[in-house]
């Protein structure tokens, strides 16, 4: 029997599981097949709405004020920005505790591990002492064996950016860290199991021996912030101790890829389609389709351990990502979207898919299908190209969201759209 | 008259390094001075073959006798920039039967080891060449790390007491009536190392003899006192996979063609190349269809190419040189010889030699004969002893892998780590600070890095052609970051901005030419990660306008735990 339901979302980064899960709420059985890791293992797990505008003007205090202004093509323009607020909603109630910046409108100002500051709309509750408006004394604490963060040269670039408070940064040994080259997630782990760790003053708990470890150095700073490597699925635990130990707030510093925030997200999300009954398939591929005699899809084809097992349902959500995620490729002579080979504009000569400036205007950027407002890809005529596929999240074009700030704003704006309109449509 | 130094050598190639690690053997005094880094010119763009002379066996035997003795030299002195990998020239069944005949004999006639293989054993030497190749020649061809060599020619010109300025470019020649007697530069920061920020400053540096060592850019040093010297620049690009599809150089076996050679680098194979004449060495065209042209050609011996994963691309100028009166029109048909070109002789400009042409293989044998030259002008009587001394870093190589722990490094790290530091493994990694990997991709460590840093300033660009740093699949997008890192303290906040900046750029200018397939993606990752989550694009800290904290959410105080606050101590 050919597995069937009324939604099928394909990608389970953002946007996919937005999708399902605005799916889901119309009323819909939903299925989410989703091949490799989502984006989210390299993103910071900052849900960015709009930092810059189109013409790089920013940062912006109220992202909300200024989406009429991009160009009609944008993604956030084809929801509008009504869409955009709800979408947001949506995310603070699946994300409930773990997730601030709801109280207001504005934009916030996170630093992160480069040392500078970036807008954002919400933030792990991890980052949340941490913001840059926040006028609070700073201390960071980097470790010897973690390359990617140097603490004393973030405290000085948060100056240089004229951050509106004191910030010293020491570096410091990590206790228990026995490898040089000892990977994220070992940090994270060692907080917390609590696992015993050996310190001068002999065998202590690994949460107790950084506390001590830090509080030499603090000199009066009310909040002392850390890699992003505070635990991972007891963070709120091992925060909250380090807190109580040092006297002082604590916070994480996003950082970049394995990003533990951004994995943490994932399984908030993960845990969220579990509740809403989501069926969850993941590791396999989508690989092609089918379509009726009108042209609508029929069912898609999942490659199984090189089986190819159609799956079959009325309404069909793409959300496999852009080129990161691998929902847009490309080759010398092209790029394409692979699974239904949807309309991807871009100049012939791939000299044209960027510019010289590294942060300049990159055409590359911008690569993704096309969508009308109902979020439906569109061919090359404007037309839709199947009448039950809607597109979500990364896997559009038309937007950069790097250089304006938009990432998962545009992803969850677009799969809150595109999934609760399939759910609709497949359970009307 | 009293010069600031005996010999003035200009140009930081493998030529002006070789000339001044020989002379300041020799006992002379030494001053070179490059306008960017060691190796910025042609030696940091070319291919890596560290030629056995085979693909010059027919065209040029002169030259090819020459490959074979200094490879044979540069084998011992300089172990740990070379890898012996060997070399085939391949027959395809359309390629000439004749050529490959002339081929064999002329390797033998130039006593180049040369042994025929059939195409089924060509094929377990290098299983990935096609399935329909004829035969092939196996030669002694290697792969040479030019950075490696030319920095460690450099370095051992210092231990010998002489003066490497670089980022010191010369903007005029000191020249009075028929005598040239110095230079006048322009110091990027002030003489000594490098340190972004710093303010430039000018230097006259006089010298008894002026060695024009500026390659493709000698016409215009020449110009500089009114001489002519007729360099004919000649641009070929390399294209850089991201693996090793083949273990050994692979030369297509027919008469010369664009994109015949393939030349296993470290971790990545280079593909290679194009022979156009240029007018500008500083501007020519980059165009898409020599790229395309290495990986279509190319794929006709190594058939995988086509779909493999291209990391960027990349040219050089080759600095030919033709004497006056010869006319050729093609640049393949240009001599790889070299040439000396006494200005006394040939002008009656005294004080100076221009050296134009040659091969980074024969380096060492050019720097002998120009040092000869030189110590003729100067009366100095000291030999040559440049092909029996070791390079630092391949002293007692054998000694080396016995000898040595691990220095608590990954083994595959280790291993890496001693084959780019050689004999100087000790020395750098031996630390009692914790050693963590910067750079994933090359697996280079922080003590490899820092002493790079310790010799070449703030300039992360000379940091990575020391340890190939930010070199590898990702490009640097998850690196540079790293390396800069590394910076602080000793050079502050601004200034490492300044040579992350930089060096980041820098690697997307070859990448841009490998932007398709999985590159692309990665270049998409790497500028999500600088500009999405480091805000690096909009940097408050590089733009003057000052950004309004107070206007943007300073966090919900309605939940932030007040207990919490310091109270004043506890
Ligand atoms: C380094 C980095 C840092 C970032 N930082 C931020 C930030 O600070 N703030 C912010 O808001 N945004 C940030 N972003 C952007 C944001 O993370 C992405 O825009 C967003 O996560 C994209 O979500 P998505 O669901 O559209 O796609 P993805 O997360 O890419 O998910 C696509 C999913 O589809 C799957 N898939 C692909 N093809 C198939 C197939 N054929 N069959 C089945 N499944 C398939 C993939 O395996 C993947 O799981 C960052 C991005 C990167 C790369
Ligand atoms: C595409 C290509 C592939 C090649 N492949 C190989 C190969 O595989 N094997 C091989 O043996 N050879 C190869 N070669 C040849 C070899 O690279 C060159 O012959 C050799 O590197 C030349 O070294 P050089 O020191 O003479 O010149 P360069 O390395 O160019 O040095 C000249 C230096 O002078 C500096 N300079 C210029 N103007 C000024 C100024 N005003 N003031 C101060 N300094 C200045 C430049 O910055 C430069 O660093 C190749 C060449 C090319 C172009």
């Amino acid at each position: 029997m050919a597995i069937s339901d009324d939604v099928l979302v394909i990608g389970g980064g953002i946007a996919g599981a937005t999708a399902a899960l605005a799916a889901a709420e119309e009323g819909a059985d939903v299925r989410l097949v989703t091949h490799k890791q989502s984006t989210l293992r390299n993103a910071s797990g900052l849900i960015d709405v709009l930092g810059y505008t189109h013409e790089g003007e920013g940062p912006i205090v109220d992202p909300f004020d200024r989406l009429e202004e991009l160009p009609e093509s944008h993604p956030y323009r084809r929801v509008g920005t009504e869409a955009v607020r709800e979408a947001l909603s949506f995310f603070d109630e699946v994300a409930g505790d773990a997730y601030a910046g709801d109280h207001t409108d504005a934009n916030a100002l996170v630093p992160t591990h480069g040392g500078t500051v970036k807008p954002t709309a919400r933030y792990p509750v991890s980052t949340a002492a941490g913001l840059a408006s926040d006028p609070r004394d700073t201390l960071l604490v980097g470790f010897e064996t973690l390359t990617d963060f140097d603490a004393p040269l973030a405290a000085s670039h948060l100056e240089a950016a004229g951050a509106p408070f004191a910030a010293r940064g020491v570096t410091l040994r990590f206790p228990g860290i026995v490898r040089d080259d000892a990977k994220l997630t070992r940090y994270a782990h060692l907080l917390d199991r609590e696992e015993p760790v050996e310190t001068a003053a002999g065998e202590r708990s690994a949460r107790e021996a950084l506390a001590a470890t830090v509080k030499p150095h603090l000199e009066g700073e009310s909040r002392v912030g850390f890699p992003a490597l505070l635990g991972d699925e007891f963070a709120d635990e091992v925060r909250a101790e380090l807190a109580d130990r040092l006297g002082a707030d604590v916070f994480e510093v996003p950082m970049g890829p394995p990003s533990l925030p951004g994995m943490r997200l994932e399984d908030l999300l993960y845990e969220a389609l579990e509740d809403a009954g989501v069926r969850v398939v993941s590791g396999v591929p989508v690989v092609g389709y089918e379509t009726d005699d009108d042209g609508t899809i029929d069912h898609v084809l999942v490659d199984r351990h090189g089986q190819e097992i159609p799956h079959e349902a009325g309404q069909y959500v793409l959300a496999t990502g852009g080129l990161v995620g691998k929902g847009v490729r490309s080759e010398r002579d092209r790029a394409f979207e692979p699974i239904f080979d949807c309309h991807v504009p871009h100049a012939d000569d791939r000299y044209d898919w960027f510019v010289d400036d590294v942060f300049g205007e990159q055409p590359y950027a911008r690569f993704g299908v096309v969508p009308d407002r109902e979020l439906r890809p569109l061919d090359a005529d404007e037309e839709p190209e199947f009448s039950n596929l809607r597109a979500a999240g990364a896997v559009l074009g038309g937007y950069d969201y790097a250089a304006e700030k938009s990432g998962a704003g545009v992803s969850l704006a677009t799969g809150y759209v595109a999934g609760g309109r399939a759910g609709a449509e497949a359970s009307r | 008259m009293a010069h600031d130094t005996e010999v003035l050598v200009l140009g930081g190639g493998s030529t002006g390094c070789g000339i001044a690690r020989d002379l300041a053997m020799r006992g002379v005094e030494v001053t070179l001075v490059e306008r960017g880094n060691l190796t910025d010119g042609t030696t940091g763009r070319m291919h890596g073959l560290l030629h056995s002379g085979g693909r010059y066996a027919v065209s040029d035997q002169a030259s090819a006798v020459e490959c074979i003795e200094e490879n044979e030299i540069l084998r011992e002195i300089a172990g740990h920039c070379v890898e012996t990998t060997g070399g085939l020239f391949v027959q395809r069944p359309e390629d000439p039967d004749d050529y490959f005949r002339e081929k064999l004999e002329g390797c033998r006639d130039c006593d180049i080891p040369a042994r025929v293989l059939s195409g089924r054993e060509a094929r377990e030497v290098e299983p990935y060449l096609a399935e329909d190749v004829k035969r092939a020649i196996q030669v002694p061809d290697g792969a040479v790390d030019p950075f490696r060599l030319c920095v460690a020619n450099a370095v051992d010109a210092e231990n010998y007491g002489a003066r490497i300025e670089t980022h010191a470019e010369v903007i005029d020649l000191l020249r009075e009536g028929d005598d040239i007697y110095g230079v006048e530069v322009r110091h990027e920061s002030g003489p000594g190392k490098r340190t972004h920020g710093t303010p430039g400053t000018t230097e006259e540096i006089t010298a008894e003899y002026v060695v024009n060592a500026t390659g493709a850019w000698a016409g215009q040093i020449g110009a500089m006192a009114d001489l002519d010297v007729e360099v004919r620049p000649s641009k070929g690009v390399m294209t850089i996979m991201n693996v090793r599809q083949v273990d050994t150089v692979i030369n297509r076996c027919r008469p010369k063609g664009d994109a015949d050679i393939v030349v296993p680098h470290e971790t990545t194979a280079i593909l290679g190349t194009t022979d156009e004449e240029v007018t500008d060495p500083d501007d020519y065209p980059e165009e898409q269809w020599e790229v395309d042209m290495m990986i279509d050609t190319l794929s006709e011996l190594v058939p995988i190419l086509e779909e493999a994963r291209t990391i960027r691309s990349f040219w050089g100028v080759r600095p030919l040189y033709e004497p006056p009166g010869r006319g050729t029109t093609d640049p393949t048909d240009i001599t790889r010889d070299f040439f000396l070109l006494d200005h006394e002789e040939r002008d009656g400009v005294s004080g100076m030699s221009s050296i134009v042409g040659g091969k980074f293989t024969t380096y060492r044998a050019m720097a002998e004969e120009i040092s000869n030259h030189v110590c003729e002008q100067l009366g100095v009587r000291a030999s040559c002893a440049t092909a029996e001394e070791a390079l630092p870093g391949s002293e007692n190589l054998a000694v080396l892998e016995e000898g040595m722990d691990d220095f608590g490094l990954r083994s595959p790290i280790a291993r890496r780590s001693k084959q780019r530091l050689g004999s100087r493994s000790q020395e750098v990694l031996e630390t009692d600070e914790p050693n963590p990997v910067v750079c994933q991709c090359e697996g280079v460590t922080r003590a490899e890095v820092q002493d790079a840093i310790d010799q070449s300033g703030s300039d992360l660009n000379a940091v990575r052609i020391r340890t190939r740093a930010s070199m590898g699949n990702c490009q640097g997008g998850f690196c540079c970051q790293n390396m800069a890192n590394e910076l602080h303290p000793e050079y502050d906040e601004a200034t490492t901005r300044e040579a992350l900046d930089e060096l980041f750029q820098e690697r997307w200018k070859g990448e841009r030419h490998a932007l398709w397939g999985e590159q692309l993606s990665q270049a998409m990752l790497n500028y999500a990660l600088h500009a999405t989550t480091m805000n690096r694009d909009n940097d408050p800290a590089s733009h003057t306008e000052a950004v309004d904290y107070g206007a943007f959410d300073s966090g919900d105080s309605s939940v932030r735990p007040s207990s919490r606050r310091r109270s004043g101590g506890d």
